[in-house]
Order: C-alpha cells, then sequence, then structure tokens
C-alpha cells in the first residue's frame, strides 16, 4: 500500500510532551518540513530556548543547542557565525524573544544575522503556569495579573513584527497563526521561506506565530482557538511586514 | 624573534595562534585593547570579531561557537564577568570549552579601573550558579600571558570545561619583550560531540544543561566532579622561587607575585630567608607545591591585591600546619615592595 502520510523525518520519535490543544505541535511539524522539503536536516542546528519548547531538542532530529533563557538568537549567531555552511533556526517563546531576551533579538536583527526565528506568541509564560508574558493582551487576566492586565502599571503588549520591520538588517518578517487548515497552510509557506532565504543568504528572518496556550488560559482547546481569533488577531494584525523580495531593500529604502 | 607588547595585544595574538577565530565582545576597561586587536586581526585572517550588544550576549555568542566545535573567546573586566557568568555555568553544564579573559579592575559594582585581584573567590569558587568549575591561569608576565592561553585552550579541549586566564589591568596594560609561537598549523582536537550537523551520518547531537531527573543530575555532576579529581591531579601548576630554605614563603600570583618577588630580593640582601611560590593555575590550586613548602617553612605570607581571597585556599591547602599570614592592598592600589618587605621583617 502507498504511503500517503507520514511524520516528516526531521521530527525524532519521541512522544511531544506538550498539553492537548496547544500548538506547538502544529509548529514543530511544519519547522520539521521545511527542513525536509529542502533537504537541509543533516546541516542544521536548532536553538531550544527557555520554555514549554525547551525540550524540542528531543523533537528535532537535527543537531540541536540548548540556549540560556533569552539568548538563543546570540547562541545562534555564535554557532552561524563558527559554520556559516550551516543552517541555524531559534524556536522561541514570547516571554524568551520579547521579555529576557528582547536586547539579543533586536541586536541579531539589526546585525541581519542570517539565521531563521521561530517566534511562537501564546500571549503568556506557559512552562512556569501563566504569568503574564510582554505579548499578553490588556486586560488578560493571568496569574500575575489576576486583575487583568493594568496598562497604567502593566504596559502595552509588545508587537514584536511591527518593531523588527523597522530594522534595516532584517529581510523578512510575517506573523501568522495555526487556527486553521488556510492558516496552517499559510503558516507552512512563511516558514519554508524563512528557511529559503538563509539558504540564500539573505538575513534575518522570523516568522511569529500566534499560537494557543489551553492550559494557562484556563479554556478548551477548542475555546482557547476561538479566544485567539477573537482577542488576539485584532491586537496582532496577520501579514508579512517586511520583505526585501518584495520591494524593501535590505538597509532600507524601496527597491 | 622577540617583540614588545602591550599584555592585552599579547593575550590577543596567543589566542589567534592557538587556533582561535572567533572573538565575541564587549568594551570595557581596561581589557580594551584585547578587543580593538581582535578588530583589526580577525577579518584579515578570515576570523569572526563581533561586538556584542553585552556582556551577556557576548558570552552566549561564544557558547555558541563552542558548541559548534571552534575555538570561541570572550574577554572582559571585572563587571562585565559578573555578566558572563550565566553563560560560564551553562558551558560547564554543557561541557562546552572556551577561554573567558578577566583583565581585572577595582570592585565591587563599578569600582574602579584601576588592576585587583578581588575577583579570585569569583574566578576559582562562583563564576556562576550551580555545582561546577572552571580552569584558572594567573599569568604574572606578558610573555606568561601568551604561553598560558595557549594551555587554557588546550586544557579546556582536553577536559571539556571553560578556562579563565585571570589578569589584571597592570598586566593587560604593561609592555613587555615577547617571544610568540609560531603557528604550527597543526590541526586542532577533533571535537566528535559537537552540533556542527550530522550530515545524516549520524545520531542528532544535542548540547545541552537541562536535566529534570534528579538522578540523571546528579550522575552527570558526579561524573563531571570525577573528571575534576583527575584535572587536579595533572593540571596544578606553580613557580617556586628561592622556596628551597625559604623559613618565610610568599604567596602571591599575578602582579602582586611580581611586587613580592622584589620585595623577597630584598629580604635575601638583608639575610632573611624568603621564598617566593606563585601560584600559576589558581583552579586547580597548587595544593602540592604549597604542601611540600609547608614541609619546610615556618610561616607563609600571601599578598593579594584584595582584602584576603587566596589566602584561605593556602590555609587549607596546608591545613593550617604552620601560621599563614596576610597583606593585601586592595580598590586599584598595587602594594610597593618596600610595604610587603617590610610584612617580611615583621614577620622574619
Amino acid at each position: 500500500m502507498p504511503i500517503v502520510f507520514q511524520k516528516p523525518h526531521a521530527l525524532t520519535d519521541a512522544p511531544l510532551h506538550y498539553c492537548p490543544g496547544c500548538t506547538h505541535g502544529i509548529v514543530h511539524r511544519l519547522v520539521a518540513q521545511a527542513m525536509d522539503q529542502l533537504g537541509i536536516e543533516g546541516r542544521t542546528v536548532g536553538v531550544a530556548s527557555v520554555g514549554c519548547s525547551v525540550m524540542c531538542y528531543d523533537y528535532f532530529a537535527c543537531d540541536m543547542v540548548q540556549a540560556p533563557h533569552g539568548r538563543a538568537q546570540a547562541v545562534a549567531t555564535g554557532l552561524k557565525r563558527a559554520r556559516p555552511e550551516n543552517l541555524v533556526f531559534t524556536y522561541q517563546g514570547d516571554g524568551d524573544l520579547a521579555a529576557i531576551g528582547t536586547a539579543e533579538t533586536v541586536h541579531a536583527a539589526t546585525r541581519g544575522e542570517n539565521i531563521t526565528v521561530i517566534f511562537i506568541n501564546n500571549a503568556i509564560y506557559g512552562m512556569t503556569g501563566g504569568q503574564m508574558a510582554p505579548t499578553s493582551l490588556p486586560g488578560q487576566v493571568t496569574q500575575t495579573t489576576p486583575y487583568g492586565r493594568d496598562t497604567d502599571s502593566a504596559g502595552y503588549p509588545v508587537r514584536v513584527c511591527e518593531l523588527l520591520s523597522t530594522l534595516d538588517g532584517v529581510a523578512f518578517a510575517q506573523r501568522v497563526t495555526v487556527d486553521s487548515v488556510k492558516n496552517v497552510n499559510i503558516a507552512r509557506k512563511a516558514i519554508l521561506k524563512a528557511f529559503q532565504n538563509q539558504l540564500e543568504g539573505k538575513g534575518y528572518s522570523i516568522v511569529e506565530v500566534l499560537s494557543t496556550c489551553p492550559t494557562n488560559w484556563g479554556l478548551s482547546p477548542v475555546e482557547s482557538l476561538q479566544w485567539l481569533r477573537e482577542n488576539m488577531l485584532p491586537y496582532y494584525p496577520l501579514g508579512v511586514y517586511k520583505d526585501v523580495d518584495q520591494g524593501v531593500k535590505k538597509g532600507g529604502g524601496t527597491l | 624573534m622577540k617583540v614588545l607588547m602591550k599584555g592585552n595585544e599579547a593575550l590577543a595574538e596567543a589566542a589567534i595562534r592557538a587556533g582561535c577565530k572567533h572573538f565575541f565582545g564587549y568594551p570595557i576597561t581596561p581589557q580594551t585593547e584585547l578587543a580593538a586587536y581582535m578588530s583589526k586581526r580577525m577579518p584579515k585572517i578570515g576570523g569572526t570579531y563581533l561586538q556584542a550588544e553585552s556582556e551577556v550576549a557576548a558570552v552566549n555568542m561564544v557558547l555558541g561557537a563552542a558548541a559548534a566545535g571552534v575555538r570561541a573567546m570572550t574577554s572582559s573586566s571585572s563587571p562585565g564577568i559578573s555578566l558572563k557568568s550565566e553563560g560560564i555555568s551553562y558551558m560547564a553544564g554543557s561541557d562546552l570549552p572556551a577561554l573567558i579573559i578577566n583583565v581585572q579592575r577595582g570592585g565591587p559594582g563599578l569600582g574602579g579601573i584601576q588592576p585587583s585581584q578581588a575577583d579570585y573567590w569569583q574566578a576559582t569558587k562562583a563564576t556562576g550558579h550551580g555545582d561546577f568549575q572552571i580552569l584558572v591561569f594567573a599569568p604574572s608576565t606578558v610573555q606568561e600571558m601568551v604561553d598560558l592561553v595557549s594551555a587554557a585552550f588546550d586544557a579546556a579541549d582536553r577536559w571539556r570545561m571553560p578556562a579563565m586566564i585571570l589578569a589584571d589591568g597592570m598586566l593587560g596594560q604593561m609592555m613587555e619583550p615577547v617571544t610568540l609561537p609560531e603557528e604550527d598549523g597543526k590541526p586542532l582536537p577533533e571535537k566528535d560531540w559537537s552540533a556542527s550537523g550530522h550530515q545524516g551520518k549520524r545520531e542528532h547531537h544535542i548540547i545541552n544543561s537541562l536535566y529534570l531527573t534528579p538522578d540523571k543530575l546528579e550522575d552527570l555532576v558526579v561524573e563531571r566532579y570525577q573528571r575534576y579529581e583527575q584535572v587536579k591531579a595533572q593540571e596544578q601548576r606553580a613557580e617556586e622561587y628561592l622556596c628551597q630554605d625559604a623559613d618565610l614563603v610568599v604567596v602571591a600570583y599575578g602582579a602582586s607575585a611580581r611586587v613580592a618577588r622584589s620585595a623577597v630580593n630584598q629580604a635575601r640582601e638583608q639575610g632573611i630567608k624568603a621564598g617566593l611560590l606563585r601560584p600559576v593555575t589558581l583552579w586547580p590550586f597548587p595544593t602540592g607545591a604549597l604542601q611540600k613548602a609547608a614541609g619546610r617553612a615556618k610561616a607563609f605570607l600571601t599578598v593579594e591585591m584584595s582584602m584576603g581571597q587566596m589566602v584561605d585556599d593556602v590555609k587549607l591547602a596546608i591545613d593550617c600546619r604552620v601560621p599563614v599570614h596576610f597583606f593585601g592592598r586592595t580598590g586599584g592600589i598595587i602594594p610597593t615592595p618596600a610595604e610587603v618587605l617590610g610584612e617580611i621583617e615583621k614577620l622574619a
């Protein structure tokens, strides 16, 4: 019987530890598919960051390095500068990338490091049990904003793609989500492009994936997708924020 | 052929000649010339000089490059080393070899920019959180800075652990004639554990310091400490100067050892039987040499540019079998030979 569907080669057989309804599994699959499609697993090194996805070093079949909290893009910079012939990607959550790792993120981006960044934005700290994230929405109830995120004291969410798109070193920044088959297909293409860009030496590429955290949102998987659509999509509009292939030169200005 | 070089520049050139082609740094006084030298040389040899956004980022770039299997280094001075402690702990926990240079200045806090040895405890006992050690080398001349850079890289690779050169602002800034080693072109040690791409030929490598099962983590730490026992047995280094018949042995490292040597010479001119024992490795601490000296000497005098840090290790090394005295200046002040001689005279 012909095989019509199977696990990507770039995923190991280790069982994923993620909660039911969490979208990490889908994104892992998309990243692995990109490695398969480009035939790069053997020369790719992934960087796992601190957070729920830290153990993705067991799930991706390429070589993996686990970084200190927030430092994934600094570690990726070292890996890429040491072996430019390899492909290097980071897989980071919002607390890692947009709070403790903001400096590493902004500076890897502005240097135009030729790396691929997969950014999971689920508006909460998952691994530590649901605290406010830099991307938590105004009014969002979390363990550390029990009365809702009060923007007077806790400030406003960080819109990462918008922020990074102002930097000349960024080649590609796109925000996607994985709440439907249509959107998963868009996300798949974005992630593939982010790796393709690195192969072609175009520079820093980031794909922000709006994701769910049913456990810490206190919602069912189905309700979580609905919450994402109703609350996250208006604040974090999907789309391409920067693409050097579409009329914006790296280093600024239009083509 | 001897060339006249500044300590900081000699450290940089020695690292390049030891096969280090990847430097990640952040500006801080008094190590500045090291990074500046790297920024000039690295592009010419196809290496990487990268000025990071912070000390934290720089040390984590070193972590990444070390994980990829190349010789990588960073340099800083005291306040910057505090920021690097996170990355040093992770490298130790991931068994990654790399070189960190500390050109010490006075502390705590922003402290000052003059020479100091107040980071001894940090270097030898607490470069970061968790159970681990790093190799610590303490040069006292510019020539020794050159020689120990290569030794530190070799030892780091051999034992798969971070190594530090603990220098200070005086050594970093002073100029002395040095003989630089030729680049022998020998291939560097193969790192068959590195995250350099499996090429479809092996299982994937994971460079990691996270172990959520206590049994597994304990096993790994215990294994590392067994390795440390071998390091202690094989890597201790110390220089003995006029110790053979000495009643009083001065113990000093780095810049303060230079001062102590002058004081010992002056004491000898007065007929005082003084000697100098100079630890070259601070971890592993040269307990063997100290124990040997404790069998002959009547007393020890530890001289440091701090309020007294290494003195504890001297006492421990000899189980307090003879009195161990201390003299130190701190805050960026270098003790004078006359001051040290005064202490020697008091004890003679």
